[in-house]
């Protein structure tokens, strides 16, 4: 009965919150979508058990839960993921900085577009995780390679998105603070940077994906330590467990780190909740 | 009523002066020299067909043209209100009114300023929340908080529905008599220039083809046969055929 609209505000003001626009409202459905991630694992495990499929070529959920435990516990993991997650935040910083300075130069300033955008539109069309092997050549085969990858990587989303999100700022806003008095800087800082905002965590989100997926390329090139690094070890000694492990490792970053960015987004980005309810 | 024939008198030192002010776009002029002059306290209504260049006159007035050649002088302090109410969305409603104010009390003359519009208890809303009429109320707070000798005017009601643009009309008059700012309205609608204005203006061929004095009472009506009678002329000016 919730999926009713009536008007009568008191009535409302008891039923469950009003549904989000583009989403419909069904029963229930929030469960009837877990049915089948669950089902499919069940069968997963049941196969596993069963023999239909080998250890070898994929193990149970539950033995490669099992074995995450167990490197958890004897620190393994920890470790590894520390030096990956090292490299991501590096890499993100180095290359989002640098997106971030560049996008702002070519967004704000006529002779900044003409002289950085050109290049970087370019640049842009090469894939770059095919820049491995010329890298490996100019950094070598050492953490720096690692950390350019995640650099390259992140670069183009911010660098994009800054750029966009400097361009759409509504010109009359500006006008509007320039006659409230509003000199240059406080205009970057009122209008600009707070207009932009939404642009930079879009190109913040999608930087952190391509993060990982640079990281997962990266850490299969001569990496002593990291998840790939203990995957490709696993993959020799014939692990499949540990294999799959850092699979679900790798899932699991990418999950944890957007959804802490969309919680950062919703608290920064309150006024947008106004502008959806109106 | 004193105050107003002691300024009939004596007439009060300019807030604004321009002086042959250009503006072309490409090879189109769109002002070809325009003079005017605005004394303290008095509301110029700027009338023209659309195209006529009277928001091109407004931005360049606002300092926001530096392409147009001319000179202007604004003495004193202006503040502007647009068509569109231009309130940064990311910004509550008295931080919108508060942008760039320096000084004592900002938040005291804050209050007092959406106090004057009505909108006392909507300081903490998002602009999004606001009706049509309200962020154009808050826009005008905005302005108001400056302490504007001149406020420039462009179309402040034009995107507002008939109702609500003449609640601002009336906003707009109590406002001047408490305040006594100068302004220029820019305006389409020739009742809203006849109700607001002292003197009214008709920009046509790139110059100010016409001016008007408009000598109605501080309260006027459109059922005055004066208005009537001043409106006939305004419109047959801008050449609209009057039954």
């Amino acid at each position: 009965m919730s999926g009713t609209v009536l008007a009568e505000a008191p009535e409302r003001a008891a039923r469950p919150a009003p549904v989000r626009p583009g989403r419909r409202y069904r029963p229930g459905g929030r469960w009837r979508r877990a049915a089948s991630p669950v089902l499919l694992v069940a069968v997963w495990e049941a196969a596993a058990r069963s023999g239909v499929l080998s250890p070898e070529k994929l193990p149970a959920p539950s033995a490669v839960l099992a074995t995450g435990w167990r490197l958890a516990r004897d620190g393994t993991l920890a470790t590894h993921l520390l030096d990956s997650l090292t490299r991501a935040g590096l890499g993100l910083l180095i290359g989002g900085g640098l997106a971030l300075l560049l996008g702002a130069v070519a967004g704000l300033l006529r002779l900044g577009d003409d002289l950085v955008d050109p290049p970087v539109q370019m640049a842009r069309m090469l894939p770059h995780l095919g820049l491995v092997p010329l890298l490996i050549i100019w950094v070598g085969i050492g953490e720096s390679l690692k950390i350019s990858l995640v650099a390259l990587g992140a670069f183009f989303p911010i660098y994009f998105n800054t750029y966009a999100g400097i361009r759409d700022i509504d010109e009359r806003l500006v006008e509007a603070a320039r006659t409230c008095g509003l000199g240059l800087l406080a205009r970057l800082r009122h209008v600009v940077l707070p207009g932009a905002l939404p642009a930079l965590f879009l190109g913040l989100r999608l930087a952190i994906g391509a993060a990982w997926l640079s990281l997962v390329v990266g850490e299969q090139v001569n990496a002593q330590t990291g998840i790939g690094f203990l995957m490709m070890e696993a993959r020799e000694f014939s692990q499949t467990d540990v294999v799959v492990l850092g699979l679900v490792v790798y899932a699991l970053l990418g999950l944890l780190s957007d959804l802490a960015l969309r919680v950062a987004e919703r608290r920064t980005l309150t006024w947008r909740r106004g502008l959806r309810a109106s | 009523m004193a105050t107003r024939t002691a300024r009939e008198l004596t007439p009060a030192p300019p807030v604004l002066t321009a002086r042959a002010v250009r503006r072309a776009f490409g090879p189109t002029t769109v002002l070809a020299g325009v003079d005017l002059d605005i004394a303290g306290g008095e509301v110029v209504a700027l009338l023209g067909g659309s195209g006529s260049g009277k928001s091109t006159l407004l931005r360049i007035l606002a300092g926001l043209d530096r392409e147009a050649t001319g000179e202007t002088t604004v003495h004193g302090t202006a503040a502007v209100v647009f068509q569109e109410h231009r309130l940064l969305p990311w910004k509550r409603v008295a931080h919108n009114v508060a942008l760039g104010l320096s000084g004592p009390d900002v938040a005291g003359r804050v209050d007092r300023a959406l106090a004057e519009v009505g909108l006392a208890d909507r300081q903490r809303a998002w602009p999004a929340e606001l009706s049509g009429g309200q962020a154009q109320r808050v826009a005008v707070a905005r302005a108001l908080v400056r302490a504007p000798d001149l406020l420039l005017l462009d179309e402040p009601f034009g995107a507002l529905d008939a109702l609500t643009r003449l609640r601002m009309q009336g906003l707009l008059r109590r406002l001047r008599a408490e305040h006594g700012f100068a302004a220029l309205l820019v305006t389409h609608d020739v009742e809203e220039a006849l109700l607001l204005a002292d003197r009214a203006l008709v920009l046509d061929g790139g110059v100010i083809a016409e001016e008007l004095p408009v000598p109605l009472g501080p309260t006027r009506t459109p059922d005055d046969p004066a208005f009537g009678a001043l409106r006939r002329r305004l419109l047959d000016r801008l050449g609209v055929p009057t039954p």
